[in-house]
């Protein structure tokens, strides 16, 4: 299933974490590896969310690839599923007051 | 290494061997470290304390490196390299803040251990710039230059970082420890929302030392520093600061985060009994090994030793000239140009702070002309301020028209030193983890729309800060207008507190009514000048004096009687 399709089933999320080597923000995406863009990112009923983020970290631990693992919630908007807070918004983009960096810039 | 010796500059420390050679050894334990951790050797729970200690964050980003600019002061080759690092490792800029260091908001870990070890080619680190130790300590920016210095505040900065950097009994304080000192009559440095703060004084015989103020700071509970000792001896210096640290860290609560500061200690047993506390650890201390030696002092002082000025009139005719051709600079000349001591010299503000623009940024390119500007007017160093700007201190009258210029037409010539487009921003929830609201484009509406130049001078000295979220990293307890900005159910609010001073008349300023929208916040800060323009009586009555005179009530009632 999409994300598209499983974030309109009702309060969905997703898992992020910086990349342990440089920092880059990033998100679980199917198949459990780690992508930079949000729109890649695997979308999870909330239900789910707590097992998939606990495996998500023991691993990321073991293969060193990513730090401060959580999960955020994700709302639809015009059909698209987007970051609930100002905060993961910003963080799928960049900063508000530099549109020239962050993954908005790419 | 290949070391560049930053250090020949007059008015910068420079390293001996016994400096360079525990930066150097730090910065190959951090490599180590680095690798120990990439290789999976160290957990995160492990390494994070470390890279703490080492300046390097985790923001929302990528990681947030921050630059220990000791006391503020740095040569212009330091400024060059810092320049050369955000080139190479950044995204082409720095960000000043409010602790007078520099923090580069892009950086990977793998690079950080060739961050470290070429600014440790010039002299440069991340220590104590983290963690529960005692902070790089802060001071005038015009020290050196100003008239009113009755010490200087860098020696006595240096003894400091000197004596704490291995100081084993501070490395694991109950929680982080800022101290901040003023030599002079006026206070630069914001002494008193420090954990330590301490103001040069002259006693009834006329020798120098210092007052101590403890216990001030912001953040969740703010407190104005309470003076502890109204004259302390230079050589007693070390022993009273060690005297108020060990009563610190053997009462400061390390159960609870949020009371661990030093300010909930002297808040909770009261200023009597931890005064009293303090005067026994230091009557203890005092003696021989903690006696400031006053060679010691005046090695350190040899560092500092004013810059070969000209023997110069006060009074500069091609400055006179400059300023009658040209509106633009003169009104550049009154606000951010202060009084030099020396005669025919000048202390220049240079404003990181241009209408619309982001408070304390400044791009590489910027960076390098500023060093090139201060080789060419300032001896070859500068100092960055609390406020997020940079000095050059020691500026010729006869030069301050071709340095405006040049500054002019990089962005940088911005005559608000003081001012309402002086605005105090943390980075906020654009870049900072902790923040639950954005700053900047807050200082950035309301920059832009006060950018007229002369609207700003006739409102007058009214210093507007503003912070992202409770840890108050822009100071906006002490604004005279102070923000701040908080999230309710997702939505970004401030709160505007009015009556803040961060000055020797320190106050912590009051909310003025219920948290209000970004776009009502502009409106509301403008219908606060507003109110002030309409009330005070005269040119002369500042902002936070009419406030005293007048109370809240007008200003409440224009911003809130729609409600």
């Amino acid at each position: 299933m999409s994300a598209k399709d499983r974030s309109k089933e009702g309060s969905m999320k997703a898992i992020t974490a910086n990349r342990l080597r440089d920092g880059e923000v990033v998100f679980l995406g199917e198949g459990g590896r780690w992508v930079e863009s949000f729109a890649e990112a695997a979308l999870f009923q909330r239900a789910e969310a707590d097992g998939v983020l606990a495996e998500a970290k023991a691993k990321a631990e073991r293969e060193q690839s990513g730090v401060d693992i959580y999960a955020f919630e994700v709302v639809e908007q015009n059909g698209i599923p987007v970051p609930a807070t100002m905060r993961e918004r910003i963080r799928t983009a960049g900063p508000t007051v530099r549109l020239d960096l962050g993954k908005q810039a790419a | 290494m290949n070391h560049i010796a930053p250090g020949a500059r007059a008015g910068i420390y420079h390293y001996d061997e016994i400096d360079r050679q525990f930066v150097a050894e730090r910065v190959e334990q951090f490599r180590r470290q680095v690798e120990r951790r990439l290789s999976g050797e160290l957990t995160e729970e492990e390494f994070k304390p470390v890279r703490l200690m080492n300046g390097l964050y985790l923001q929302l980003h990528a990681y947030m490196l921050r630059i220990a600019v000791p006391y503020g002061v740095m040569s212009a080759t330091q400024l060059r390299k810092l320049a050369a690092i955000g080139r190479k490792y950044d995204r082409g800029y720095g960000h000043f803040t409010t602790r007078q260091n520099l923090q580069y908001n892009w950086i990977k870990l793998e690079d950080t251990p060739a961050i470290l070890h070429e600014l440790a080619e010039v002299d440069m680190h991340a220590l104590q710039t983290s963690g529960n130790c005692v902070r790089n300590v802060t001071t005038d920016p015009f020290v050196g230059a100003a008239k009113d210095e009755v010490v200087d505040g860098r020696v006595y900065a240096e003894i400091l970082r000197q004596w704490t950097t291995m100081h084993p009994e501070f490395t694991y304080l109950p929680r982080k420890f800022k101290i901040a000192i003023s030599g002079a009559e006026s206070d630069r440095a914001a002494v008193r929302i420090h954990d330590v703060g301490l103001l040069a004084r002259r006693n009834d015989k006329g020798e120098a030392g210092f007052s101590f103020y403890v216990g001030g700071g912001l953040g969740r509970s703010p407190f104005v520093g309470k003076l502890v000792r109204e004259w302390v001896a230079q050589e007693d210096f070390v022993a009273y600061l060690e005297a108020i640290l060990r009563v610190y860290n053997q009462y400061g609560r390390r159960d609870n985060i949020y009371k661990a500061r030093i300010k909930i200690l002297v808040h909770e047993l009261g200023l009597e009994k931890f005064t009293q506390e303090v005067e026994e650890e230091f009557a203890r201390l005092r003696g021989p090994k903690y006696r400031l030696d006053p060679e010691i002092v005046e090695g350190v002082r040899q560092h500092f030793a004013p810059p070969p000025f000209e023997e110069l009139p006060d009074h500069s005719e091609a400055l006179e000239r400059a300023k009658a051709a040209d509106p633009a600079f003169a009104n550049w000349l009154e606000v951010n140009v202060a009084e030099h001591k020396a005669p025919g010299y000048a202390i220049a503000t240079i404003s990181l702070k241009p209408a619309g623009g982001i408070p304390g940024d400044a791009t590489c390119d910027q960076m390098d002309l500023v060093a090139d500007l201060a080789e060419r007017h300032s001896f070859g160093e500068l100092r960055v301020t609390h406020v997020q700007n940079l000095v050059l201190a020691h500026v010729k009258k006869d030069e301050l028209y071709d340095l405006w210029k040049r500054l002019d037409e990089a962005g940088l010539g911005s005559a608000n030193a003081g001012l309402i487009g002086d605005i105090i921003a943390c980075p906020g929830l654009d870049y900072c983890a902790l923040a639950n609201a954005r700053a900047i484009p807050l200082a950035q509406a309301i920059s832009a729309r006060f950018a007229d130049p002369i609207r700003q001078r006739t409102i007058g000295e009214l210093g507007i800060k503003i912070s992202g979220c409770i840890n108050a990293c822009g100071h906006h307890h002490v604004g005279a207008i102070g923000i701040l900005g908080v999230d309710k159910k997702g939505t970004e609010y401030y709160q505007i507190t009015v009556g803040g001073d961060p000055t020797l008349t320190t106050a912590i300023g009051d909310i003025l009514g219920p948290a209000v929208t970004e776009t009502e916040a502009v409106d509301a800060i403008e219908a606060i000048v507003d109110v002030y323009l309409a009330n005070r009586t005269g040119e002369g009555e500042r902002f936070v004096d009419t406030l005293k005179r007048v109370g809240h009530a007008p200003f409440k009632e224009r911003i809130y009687a729609a409600d």
